[in-house]
């Protein structure tokens, strides 16, 4: 028995709820992938590539097809015969299911095995005989295009080099004279390192191939599962309507879990095979080293201004390392994600960048963890740059970015590079974080710190969010729109369902997608069901990724139950026998106007809507009602972030002592769920800043591949979130929403960054600003992380 | 080889290849898919569950190693329909996200207030500064084994004054 005080009553719409799903997590009774068990499934394992270069040779797979407990082996021949060696990347290239020609990248997928248990199929593995001859590797991205360097992709026909792309954004004429006119131009390198989202749950799939119905279940840690159904039928000649994905629950995701990984067809081409089902689950050093890394991005910016701090100007050249295969996940029309919007939060007169992307011999991916499609490389850049004006200037951090912010009489705004911000309070926000943080008695104790001999640092950064793509005729993957459904449907007593095309990784839609519902019908969350993550029971949509669930799906929601609302109004018309033009609507009744008395609750319509009662000319019964949302535009959500280090002079070590995270992304939901999804973004940030780095040596090697190498943040490491909030509603999202879930990944690490700088008094270092690296750069030596042993 | 040990109050026996993890034994010879699988290095602590009242890290103690001990999995901390202090504190502080940290995170917490009712933030921090959590940023989660501490179980000899109190 336990001791506990009554809980709340939910709120019948927006507002602090438990979360609904909490009850089965909390028993140990969620349902993640690696938790099914299907009569006579079967298990794989794949063979990887130990080599970051190589030509096959030969692969003998005999001595492992004649282990008893092997079910099948499968190699590229075998997928080759069922044109499926190769499929389409996410950005318009290939990417090989199981290597042919050659091994591109350390762990790289060569051979899938089947077998009756996981043991006996990683045991199968030892005994695959593959014959390598060893090519030189490519691993930095600024040698990837020097004459000489080895050709990665020679199985694209007529390349002869490894460049991928070369995109532009902004005026470069109009950049190049603000730039030589200007009083003052700082310029900087910098390098994003790779890094990897690494949810809790690695990546996973059972496959069931039903030779009777020729129906295909797949069930898989799929973040888009409609566009996974989709793609399987595009790329395989699978018929979709016999397609079924199936999202159970999911262990983090991060943008790790969009695309389709070799293991996935493997798990598929093996149930055809053997007719059996087929889980296959990757390790995480197989998850850490193969899956969709993040960043590695090398950027020069420049920044101009007056002498008296008015930024004038940016410009921005990027190296983008993609890895062997381009298989960033982003809309076509957008090579670099939305890197362009670099410019920040600031009113430019020019901005201009350039992005090349090249191929290198390291895993595909590029556009994870929760980084908004490259927002996160924008912001890190503008506000680096930022506060390397300040230094330049000598001047206040703080004190430059409260002159330059955009001012809300601007909004909406168009940027130099084209997108139209939609509404911004940004002067607002970042004072509420310099009074929760008491900004300038943090700079005296700076002040007296210093004298002694104390490195304590101060560090800001705002940033700028674009999120909810996307607007169909400007956004796509693979050629599928970034629209989503959502249906409503209210059962004859007054309680609903609502059906989803995105899927949670732990953002609990459960909870806050029935309080979206119950903020237009004035329905008790409670008694609304949540249905996702299954393709033959939800409509179509291209799933969560890029804060997009809010801005599009929270939008299709609210109009679908909003189209409910519309016709409960006719049906209550009808019940009450007034016209519907004297009805008004209060949450959760339709009323007479002046005599509030005289009205029908929701509940009472949903019923009347399903009995005898004589419906108007053209009103059909039932209560329910869909919409597929195509959003007018992105949403910009923004925040402003201050981190406060302590750095010991001796080692290098940086304690981060307070963070201080005020955010606006609209209305909230809920904000006990907002506010948990900022601070996991804030921890993001101080991984990525301190610690989180996918290295390689020069051969190849992968460094990050097991959580004793790739370092991620404890409790140990996070401070106790100090969280604010203002409030500034999109003008065109119809509750006012903006999303918030990669917020505080996007605008986190810069703030840990500048303050370790600004507490080290250099200008700048690379991160992660590991002890090692802090050390360095207080010696005058920024060391670089993309080659961490020489 | 056949394996015997007590998991949550009940002898299970059960013939394994010598080499199986006991996260892969209690997960898929017992279906008792609350502990889970997440690194193979000791480093995440999602599949943390007690071996003999401890908290072990179950990818890297063979089931064999568990052979006449006695386990304890999430599955064991809800008390006939009544969840543990851990659980409702997890609930109601939003001390979970996807989940998936979650079950080990509460067999720690468990432990933690079992030894220690009354512990400081700082004592909570390195109590589960061995496993990792992507979510949340481990504020809600110390929040949420706060909560635990402030509203203990009411042993089951109370007497009503004690009740009361608590």
């Amino acid at each position: 028995m336990t001791a506990v005080e009554e809980r709340p009553a939910n709120p019948v719409g927006f507002g602090r709820m438990l979360r609904k799903e909490d009850a089965r997590f909390v028993r140990g009774q969620g349902h993640y992938v690696d938790d099914l068990q299907l009569p006579g499934m079967l298990h794989g394992a794949v063979l990887r590539s130990p080599m970051a270069h190589a030509r096959i040779v030969s692969i003998d797979t005999s001595a492992a097809e004649a282990h008893p407990k092997v079910k099948a082996v499968i190699t590229g021949k075998t997928l080759e015969s069922l044109k499926l060696a190769w499929i389409p990347s996410l950005s318009h290239d290939v990417l090989a299911v199981l290597a042919t020609d050659k091994v591109r990248f350390q762990g790289q997928e060569v051979a899938f095995v089947v077998a009756e248990d996981r043991y006996a199929a990683r045991d199968a593995l030892e005994l695959i005989d593959v014959e390598y001859e060893p090519l030189d590797p490519v691993m930095d991205a600024r040698a990837a295009l020097e004459p000489g360097a080895a050709l990665i992709r020679d199985d694209i026909e007529g390349k002869t080099d490894n460049h991928i792309f070369d995109w532009e954004s902004g005026d470069a004429a109009a950049t190049d004279e603000v730039f030589a006119n200007a009083d003052v131009v700082v310029s900087q390198d910098m390098l994003y390192p790779r890094v990897h989202p690494a949810p809790m749950e690695t990546c996973g799939a059972v496959a069931h191939m039903d030779r009777v119905t020729g129906k295909l279940v797949i069930w898989c840690t799929s973040q888009a599962p409609h566009a996974h159904r989709t793609l399987y039928a595009l790329v395989a000649g699978l018929p979709e309507h016999k397609i079924q994905v199936i999202s159970p629950d999911i262990g983090g995701g991060f943008g790790n879990k969009v695309g389709i990984y070799p293991g996935y067809v493997c798990a598929v081409v093996g149930s055809i095979l053997t007719g059996k089902p087929v889980k296959w689950m990757e390790d995480r050093s197989e998850n850490l080293m193969s899956t969709s890394f993040a960043r590695d991005y090398h950027m020069h910016g420049e920044i101009a201004a007056t002498r008296d701090g008015k930024i004038l100007g940016l410009r921005v050249n990027v190296l983008a390392d993609h890895g062997a295969f381009n298989n960033t996940a982003q809309p076509t029309k957008f090579p670099a994600g939305f890197f362009h919007v670099f410019t920040g939060s600031y009113d430019l007169q020019a901005a201009h960048c350039k992005v090349t992307g090249v191929y290198t011999n390291k895993a595909p991916g590029g556009v994870a963890y929760a980084c908004s499609f490259r927002v996160t490389e924008a912001v890190y850049l503008v506000e680096r740059m930022v506060d390397c004006l300040a230094a330049e200037l000598h001047v206040d951090a703080g004190e430059l970015r409260m002159k330059n912010l955009l001012r809300p009489e601007q909004f909406p705004y168009t940027s130099k590079t084209g997108w139209v911000y939609d509404s911004g309070e940004y002067p607002r926000a970042l004072r509420l974080a310099m009074d929760i943080a008491g900004y300038e008695e943090l700079r005296r104790e700076q002040a007296e710190k210093r004298a002694r001999g104390e490195l304590m640092g101060i560090g800001i950064s705002f940033f700028t969010e674009t999120v909810g793509a996307g607007p169909r005729k400007h956004m796509d993957i693979l050629g599928l729109g970034m629209a989503d459904g959502a249906e409503v449907r209210v059962h004859p007593t007054g309680k609903a369902v609502v059906r989803l095309s995105v899927q949670t990784q732990g953002q609990g839609h459960e909870t806050t997608f029935a309080q979206i519902v119950a903020e237009e019908l004035g329905i008790p969350p409670e008694d609304i069901e949540v249905i996702h993550g299954d393709t033959d029971n939800t409509p179509f949509g291209l799933g969560t990724y890029g804060s997009r669930s809010t801005p599009v799906s929270g939008a299709a929601v609210a109009v679908a139950a909003r189209r409910v609302r519309d016709k409960a109004k006719l049906i209550a018309s009808a019940m009450i026998e007034a016209s519907p033009d004297d009805l008004e609507w209060e949450k959760g009744r339709w009323y007479v106007k002046g005599n509030p008395t005289q009205g029908k609750t929701i509940q009472e319509i949903a019923f009347g809507a399903h009995s005898n009662v004589e419906l108007p000319e053209g009103v059909e019964g039932h209560l329910d009602a869909e919409c597929v949302y195509d959003p007018p535009n992105l949403t910009f959500p923004f925040g402003a972030y201050i981190c406060v280090v302590d750095v010991d002079p001796g080692t290098g070590q940086v304690k981060v002592r307070r963070f201080i995270a005020v955010d606006d992304c609209g209305p909230r939901i809920n904000p006990m769920i907002v506010e948990g999804q900022v601070h996991g973004g804030l921890a993001d940030g101080v991984g990525m800043a301190l610690m989180q780095v996918i290295a390689f040596d020069k051969d190849g090697n992968c460094l990050g591949g097991s959580f004793m190498d790739y370092l991620l943040p404890t409790s140990i490491e996070c401070p106790s979130w100090e969280l604010g909030e203002t409030v500034t509603p999109s003008p065109h999202h119809p509750q006012g929403l903006k999303g918030v879930g990669e917020s505080a990944t996007v605008g986190s690490p810069p703030a840990v960054v500048n303050a370790v700088l600004d507490a080290i008094q250099v200008r700048h270092a690379d991160m992660p600003l590991t002890p090692a690296q802090v050390w360095r750069a207080m010696q005058g030596s920024p060391f670089r992380t993309d080659l961490a042993i020489e | 080889m056949q394996v015997t040990m007590t998991v949550n109050g009940e002898e299970v026996t059960r013939d394994v290849e010598p080499r199986m993890l006991l996260v892969h034994f209690v997960r898929d010879e017992l279906g008792l898919t609350g502990t889970h699988w997440g690194c193979d290095t000791s480093n995440c602590g999602t599949c943390v569950l007690w071996l003999d009242g401890e908290p072990v890290k179950s990818c890297t103690v063979l089931a064999a190693m568990a052979h006449g001990h006695s386990v304890r999995t999430v599955e064991d901390l809800e008390q006939g329909t009544v969840l543990d202090p851990v659980q409702e504190g997890f609930v109601r502080e939003h001390g979970l996200q996807c989940g998936f940290c979650t079950p080990g995170m509460m067999m720690t917490a468990r432990w933690l207030l079992d030894h220690n009712p009354d512990p400081s933030e700082a004592e909570i921090r390195e109590a589960i500064s061995g496993q990792l959590c992507r979510c949340t940023g481990y504020k809600n989660i110390v929040k949420a084994v706060r909560w635990a501490a402030e509203h203990r179980p009411i042993p089951a000899q109370a007497t009503p004054d004690e009740m009361s109190a608590s």
